[in-house]
């Protein structure tokens, strides 16, 4: 932190500490009965699996990237259960956890790192947008979106609809990101800003990207911002709750800056030990999502040994799958690169997959395998 | 400088101001394109309650160009508004609109600040119907004070067409007169594909006898469909907007000499009516294009290659190409001296016939 701030450390909503003990905030109580914390820790463990395994199938070559999203299972478990099923999600492209929640089905996220589609679901169907890869492109989606909802008459009361987006501590440095925050915050529109901050743009750390910390950008737009501990499912969950209720009620956008940190490489194209030392991920272990929960559910009762294994033999079967599945995802015709490009039909494009297909059938007809 | 050009420029912009002082006083049988386009707005919100109008100063200023005047007080705030100075976030909110199934007409105020659009334009409107295999369409129509011709300061003359034509799952229109720009705007806000409109700005003002039974009685050609403005035999001429009644100036002086010239109204930018256009060049077996964007990687480019292509036995000469330089657009003074005269589309006709 620089020396300006120094003085004046932020405040962190913590609810969980990283040793699993149960704290209380005046301004976001919690309650959860048991089932729903077991709901949770398995939500961690097998979204974690799954990130593992893709990021082994990255290395075998079935993936051409992932985006790891080790660490920060906590804050996108959190907020994406605090969402209703009416309330629309939009993620950047590490929300794997989100994309779980919204029912996405891994081997539907798997094709677009396998390269076999550039979405892979109906963004409608489960209240969740495509990933966006373009750095804060998607809060501006967000803010259209939320402003559309106004327009519907679906904001104003407590089944009112909500949006949300995500994006990353290096996308609050750029112009759309800023620009959304504006027009949200002048058309009151319904929809949470939710950061997660995981101190690392790739190999820039937090302090190349801003002088102020984040959630505190909020006060300049005008709503407010609060920083949550990212790495406690409790806190995140209480926290955009409150948010995405802030906003279906009609009081306008909220930030939240869920203060976390990626364990992982930026993606499996990345080598972060060429910027920052081994010291700093050690320091975060002892802060691990999935650690403390484990530790508040085993020390008061919530779940027993035979709870945990059982979650663990559903990871290893989800692994299982995962595998075979991605796979066996097959790769697409040729010829849908032309599919969907209009939505009507298109003269010159039409002649163009004309030709594409005479082309191609031409190595039909002479029996060799394909063109070169 | 030729005295003929000098003329044309002058005459021109005597008639634009003549029209702008007499627009209130004008008989009400005419209109001006921005009447048209004023119009084909007003039908549009009036016909289907999802279709929002909304940029900067479009709302109770009616746009600095007064196209979308009265349109927030007959259809309410809600669904023409203005929004903050910023184009990329009028883009991006307009494909966040989209997606929540609203039909957007977002106004960016002048060509040169669509740049800063560029990035959701691109990478985000025209791809997303491809991206979503379908789920996401995005029905926007990006309306864009376009071209040059109205003397007005830095980044207010720019062509945009062949940067957008350049780009898949983007259409790309421009009309050339009223009673077209009123069915070409409609046509692209009932289609379902983002389209960038390029409005010629210094033809907001030209005005057109209104048809008995209205605009909508005004003919109404296909979508993609170019058209001939005037038929000819000799060779044939390529523009759209604003360039298109230049060409018919450039016609008229022609015919004075015996030459017949044909000109095509492109109207349709991308997809580009190829066939229509190649099929008048091979009838009069020499074509010009004439653009006021810069020469190189033009559209008048493409517009060559594509008639070459299909037409090369039948021509008699290489497609010529007047267009604007290969710089920055000129302020002022200096934009005459830029844009294609009637003299420099003639000296081209006059090498094509002796080619």
């Amino acid at each position: 932190m620089s020396d300006n701030t120094a003085h004046d450390e932020p405040e962190l909503v913590q609810l969980l500490t990283p040793e699993g003990e149960l704290r209380h905030h005046p301004d976001y109580p919690l309650d959860l009965g048991a089932e729903e914390v077991r709901g949770l820790y398995r939500d961690l463990v097998l979204v974690r699996r799954v990130d593992t395994e893709a990021v082994a199938l990255q290395r075998q070559g079935e993936l051409g990237l992932w985006a790891s999203l080790l660490g920060q299972e906590a804050a996108q478990i959190g907020s994406a259960r605090a969402l209703r099923p009416q309330d629309m999600a939009f993620p950047s492209y590490r929300e794997h956890g989100v994309a779980w929640v919204r029912g996405v089905d891994p081997r539907e996220l798997l094709g677009m790192f396998r390269g076999v589609t550039n979405g892979g679901w109906d963004p409608a169907e489960h209240g969740l947008h495509l990933y966006t890869i373009v750095i804060g492109s998607q809060t501006l989606h967000a803010t259209g979106y939320a402003m559309g909802v106004q327009r519907d008459g679906a904001t104003g009361g407590d089944d009112g609809t909500a949006v949300i987006v995500y994006f990353g501590d290096g996308a609050t440095s750029q112009g759309d990101t800023n620009e959304a925050f504006n027009f949200a915050a002048v058309n009151n529109a319904p929809v949470v800003f939710f950061c997660q901050n995981n101190q690392w743009a790739i190999s820039e750390p937090l302090e190349r990207q801003s002088r102020v910390p984040l959630y505190r950008r909020a006060a300049g737009f005008g709503f407010p911002g609060v920083r949550v501990d990212g790495n406690d499912v409790f806190a995140s969950l209480a926290v955009t709750r409150r948010a995405l209720q802030h906003a279906r009620e009609g009081q306008g956008p909220m930030l939240i800056e869920a203060f976390t940190y990626r364990m992982g490489a930026h993606t499996t194209n990345d080598d972060p030990t060429r910027y920052r030392v081994a010291a700093e991920l050690e320091e975060w272990k002892r802060k691990d999502p999935i650690l403390r929960l484990r530790a508040y559910m085993a020390a008061n009762g919530v779940a027993d040994d035979d709870f945990f294994a059982a979650v663990d033999a559903e990871a290893d079967k989800l692994g299982e799958r995962v595998r075979i599945e991605c796979r066996a995802l097959p790769d697409p015709d040729p010829l849908d690169i032309f599919h969907e490009v209009y939505a009507e039909p298109h003269a010159q494009l039409d002649l163009q997959r004309a030709e594409f297909a005479d082309y191609l059938a031409s190595f039909e007809d002479a029996g060799a395998e394909g063109g070169r | 400088m030729s005295p003929t050009a000098t003329a044309g420029t002058a005459a021109a912009a005597t008639a634009a101001t003549a029209a702008e002082r007499g627009r209130a006083a004008a008989p009400p049988a005419h209109l001006t394109m921005r009447d048209a386009l004023n119009r084909a707005l007003d039908t549009a919100l009036a016909e289907d309650p999802a279709t929002l109008v909304f940029g900067e100063d479009v709302g109770r200023l009616g746009g600095v160009f007064r196209v979308t005047d009265g349109l927030q007080r007959r259809h309410g705030a809600d669904r023409v508004f203005d929004t903050p100075i910023a184009e990329s976030g009028i883009v991006g909110l307009a494909v966040g609109l989209a997606m929540n199934g609203w039909r957007p007409v977002p106004e960016i105020q002048f060509d040169g600040f669509a740049y800063p659009a560029v990035d959701q334009i691109v990478n985000q409107m025209a791809r997303m119907h491809y991206r979503s295999r379908g789920t996401a369409p995005m029905p926007i129509t990006l309306r864009v004070p376009s071209f040059g011709g109205i003397q007005a300061p830095e980044h207010h003359g720019e062509s945009l067409e062949a940067l957008f034509a350049h780009v898949p799952g983007l259409r790309v229109a421009a009309p050339a007169d009223p009673l077209d720009a009123y069915h070409l705007l409609l046509q692209s806000i009932r289609g379902d594909d983002p389209v960038v409109f390029l409005e010629p700005k210094s033809r907001y003002w030209d005005r057109a006898p209104l048809p008995e039974g209205g605009l909508a009685a005004a003919p109404e050609l296909p979508v993609g469909a170019s058209r001939v403005v005037r038929p000819g035999r000799h060779a044939t001429l390529v523009a759209w907007g604003a360039m298109v009644r230049r060409c018919l100036a450039a016609a008229d002086l022609a015919a004075e000499d015996g030459v017949e010239l044909e000109v095509v109204d492109l109207r349709w930018l991308k997809p580009l009516d190829a066939d229509a256009v190649a099929a008048s060049a091979a009838r009069t077996r020499r074509a010009v294009v004439v653009h006021e964007a810069p020469l190189t990687a033009g559209l008048g480019g493409e517009v060559a290659a594509l008639v070459t292509e299909r037409a090369f036995r039948d021509l008699a000469a290489p497609v010529q190409r007047v267009t604007g330089f290969d710089v920055p657009y000129p302020a002022g003074p200096l934009e005459p001296q830029y844009l294609p005269t009637v003299d420099r589309i003639l000296f081209a006709v006059q090498r094509t016939l002796e080619y």
